[in-house]
């Protein structure tokens, strides 16, 4: 049995990982990703507690937390299509256009 | 009763546009013969009997807040059966005629839209059983006489007048709304049927300074709704609507709602004597006053408006000297002949194609047999000749300011002087437009010609009415009953015979013949000098105009007193509103706060638009710095 302490160390260094990507990382794709691996390791530690407490409304929030993931997914990736057919570059530093 | 006007004003404001002319005016027409049939018949079936109490009907609480109560209810006595005769039947010959007038003029359903709106307003206002309900039709007699006295509106002076009645009528309504307040202040309620017993409770004297007040108020109220000195100036300027408005509103109905007021406030009136002084004394100076002016206008329907005003004196002075029952009743004859009159002026206006300046007409007698027969027969009676129905109202009248329980001398020797005037005036019309030598314009008049038999018919009804209405009460001294005297003492007879009781100067005793033969003296030599003036030697008023030139310039500009408004209350209005509330008030402090709060707005904007650079890291760390912030609150916390 692997401790809960454990786990949690684990979701903790992914979703550092996570925001540092975020923000550090120029290109749009590795932002995504990285916005994907913040939402995974909320997960596990969702996944955690629900095991540790025994309490099944953690694994139901996980499911939601899946199903609202792939929808950004779909959206997301559309757009950083469309993004890169108009400027041919995935640098996120370009997209500066909202400004004034 | 009061249903179908509105029914009517309804569907024909609402789908009017859609309906054929004639299906158009069916329904108005209808609307108002219906009301008719209903008012008739309600005082057919109704026995109410001397001593029965008025017929009280509530239909639902319309206001209710605190000790504050008034319920949407009829009150019926026999002084609402009279009026709502007088008046349906009087509104249902004037729409009949309405569809032969308004033929050729655009707007033929909003016409007979507002004729039936005004109508049930009418209606309510003289059967509402209290004070609020009255005011409610109250104001909606002044709302359809805006719009109908406006009703060319494109045209500028027709919108003004329309103004012009409306803003001057409110003026008198503060007064009645503030005379309302205090009855309801000192009693406790503004419905009739409580109210009234209360203050018949009352001992002479009792509140009498509050009653005066209140009274004074309400009367100001009348002052502006029939035209009396000095807030008449509206009704002249109210010809601008077409004539059969004139005749419905500004002679038969209308005008007449400040008098069934009074009357109808009869009980509180006796215990404020002051007040009914005032009244009187109001209603003889304005009688006077504008026959004077009537005798030198030009304008057929302004001379019309005049002698209007001049006969709503009369009825203020029979109500102001205790003889109530005369003064409705001087209104009912009055609103017979007086609809005649201007319905007649409507029939040469349409005749002449809007010409309505006396000095160019004359000799239409032969064009126009049935409506110069109609007319002179308005003409007498209005002017008092013995057998018409203006003689017996009048002539009471006349005998109720010498020797009614406040009648007084002065009342009755002015009032019999503005008799004399009045046939001098009215014949003068009479002779300019019917008789002598033909003045009109050479292109008009091949067009003159007799109207159509839908305007002539109600003018004969109304006719027989202006003969027949008089006799409904013959004077005692001529052997009769007084029969309408009689008939009203269920709602005037205890105020009447108070004062009468109280009255400290004995009445001035006289016989009614001898004053009866000092009235038709005058009116007999008024008519005279019309007939000497206009038709024997019609070059002697001109000569004698300008002999008197400041006196003919006085009256014919009206003693000046529209000038005198203008420059005393419209011109400073008018400067204040510019200089003080629209460059200072408005632009300095309304504008300065507008403006002001969207300056702040934008500067706040500029500031916070750094914020949003457009770079997406930039907001990814805005991001984690609200995520950081939150979570170190929660932790913190």
């Amino acid at each position: 049995m692997i401790p809960l302490s454990h786990v949690l160390v684990l979701s903790l260094i992914l979703f550092t990982l996570g925001v540092a990507g975020f923000v550090i990382r120029r290109n749009v794709i590795t932002v995504f990703m990285c916005i994907e691996l913040m939402l995974n390791a909320v997960n596990l530690a969702f996944i955690a507690f629900a095991r540790h407490l025994p309490d099944l409304d953690g694994q139901i929030f996980v499911i939601f937390v899946i199903v609202v993931a792939a929808a950004e997914a779909a959206v997301g990736l559309a757009i950083i299509v469309a993004l890169y057919r108009n400027r041919d570059s995935l640098a996120i530093d370009d997209v500066d256009s909202m400004k004034l | 009763m009061l249903l179908p006007p509105l029914a009517g004003a309804a569907l024909n404001g609402i789908f009017g546009r859609r309906f054929s002319n004639g299906l158009v005016s069916a329904i108005g027409c209808g609307a108002s013969g219906l009301a008719a049939v209903f008012a008739i018949a309600a005082a057919v079936s109704s026995h109410l009997g001397p001593d029965t109490a008025p017929f009280v009907h509530s239909y639902f609480t319309w206001i209710q807040a605190g000790a504050f109560h008034s319920d949407f209810a009829v009150y019926y006595d026999r002084l609402t059966l009279v009026m709502t005769c007088t008046v349906t039947v009087i509104a249902f010959l004037i729409h009949l005629y309405s569809r032969g007038y308004m033929e050729h003029e655009g707007g033929y359903y909003r016409f007979f839209c507002y004729l039936n709106l005004f109508l049930f307003m009418m209606l309510m206002l003289v059967t509402g059983a209290s004070y609020p309900v009255m005011f409610v039709g109250w104001e909606g007699v002044g709302l359809c006489s805006y719009l109908l006295i406006g009703f060319y509106f494109p045209k500028k002076s027709a919108s003004d007048a329309g103004k012009k009645a409306f803003i001057v009528t409110r003026i008198g309504d503060a007064g009645f709304t503030v005379g309302v307040a205090l009855l309801f202040w000192t009693f406790g309620t503004v419905n009739f049927p409580e109210l009234f017993p209360k203050v018949a409770g009352l001992g002479l004297g009792d509140h009498e300074y509050t009653l005066t007040i209140a009274c004074l108020l309400l009367f100001l109220g009348a002052v502006g709704k029939s035209a009396q000195l000095p807030l008449y100036v509206w009704l002249p300027d109210a010809m601008e609507g077409p004539t059969p408005v004139s005749a419905l509103i500004h002679a038969a109905t209308m005008v007449t709602a400040g008098v069934y007021m009074v009357a109808r406030s009869n009980v509180l009136f006796v215990h404020a004597p002051r007040a009914l002084e005032t009244v009187s004394a109001v209603g003889c100076l304005t009688a006077f006053f504008a026959a004077t002016i009537a005798l030198c206008q030009n304008d057929l329907k302004r001379m019309l408006a005049y002698s209007t005003i001049s006969q709503l004196g009369y009825m203020f002075v029979g109500c102001g000297a205790a003889v109530f029952a005369t003064g409705i009743f001087h209104l009912m004859t009055h609103a017979c002949f007086k609809a005649l009159l201007f319905l007649g002026a409507g029939s040469v206006m349409h005749a002449m194609s809007g010409q309505l300046d006396m000095r160019y007409m004359g000799g239409l007698r032969h064009k126009m047999p049935t409506t110069y027969w109609t007319f002179l027969v308005a003409t007498l009676a209005i002017s008092g000749v013995p057998g018409f129905a203006g003689f017996f109202s009048k002539d009471e009248i006349l005998a109720g300011a010498y020797q009614g329980p406040l009648g007084a001398p002065w009342l009755y020797w002015l009032a019999t002087l503005t008799a004399g005037l009045t046939a001098f005036y009215m014949f003068r019309g009479l002779f300019l437009t019917f008789c002598g030598k033909s003045r009109v314009d050479p292109e008009l008049e091949h067009h003159v010609h007799e109207s159509s038999s839908k305007m002539t018919i109600p003018l004969m009804v109304l006719a027989v009415f202006s003969i027949l209405a008089g006799w409904v009460s013959l004077p005692k001294a001529l052997g009769g009953g007084e029969a309408f005297d009689h008939y009203l003492e269920p709602v005037f007879g205890r105020s009447e015979s108070l004062l009468a009781s109280v009255s400290s100067a004995a009445p001035h005793q006289a016989n009614e013949l001898l004053l009866m033969a000092i009235s038709l003296a005058f009116a007999g030599f008024g008519i005279l000098i019309a007939y000497w003036f206009y038709l024997r030697s019609p070059e002697l008023p001109e000569r004698l105009a300008a002999s008197f030139s400041d006196l003919y310039r006085t009256l014919v500009n009206k003693y000046w007193v529209d000038e005198f408004y203008n420059w005393l209350v419209v011109r400073p209005l008018y400067e204040t509103s510019n200089k003080v509330l629209w460059q200072d008030v408005d632009t300095g402090v309304i504008d300065g706060a507008v403006n002001g709060s969207a300056e702040a707005t934008a500067e706040i904007g500029q500031a916070l638009r750094r914020m949003q650079s457009g770079e997406i890291r930039n907001y990814a760390a805005w991001v984690l710095l609200g995520a950081v912030a939150w979570v170190g609150y929660l932790l913190w916390r």
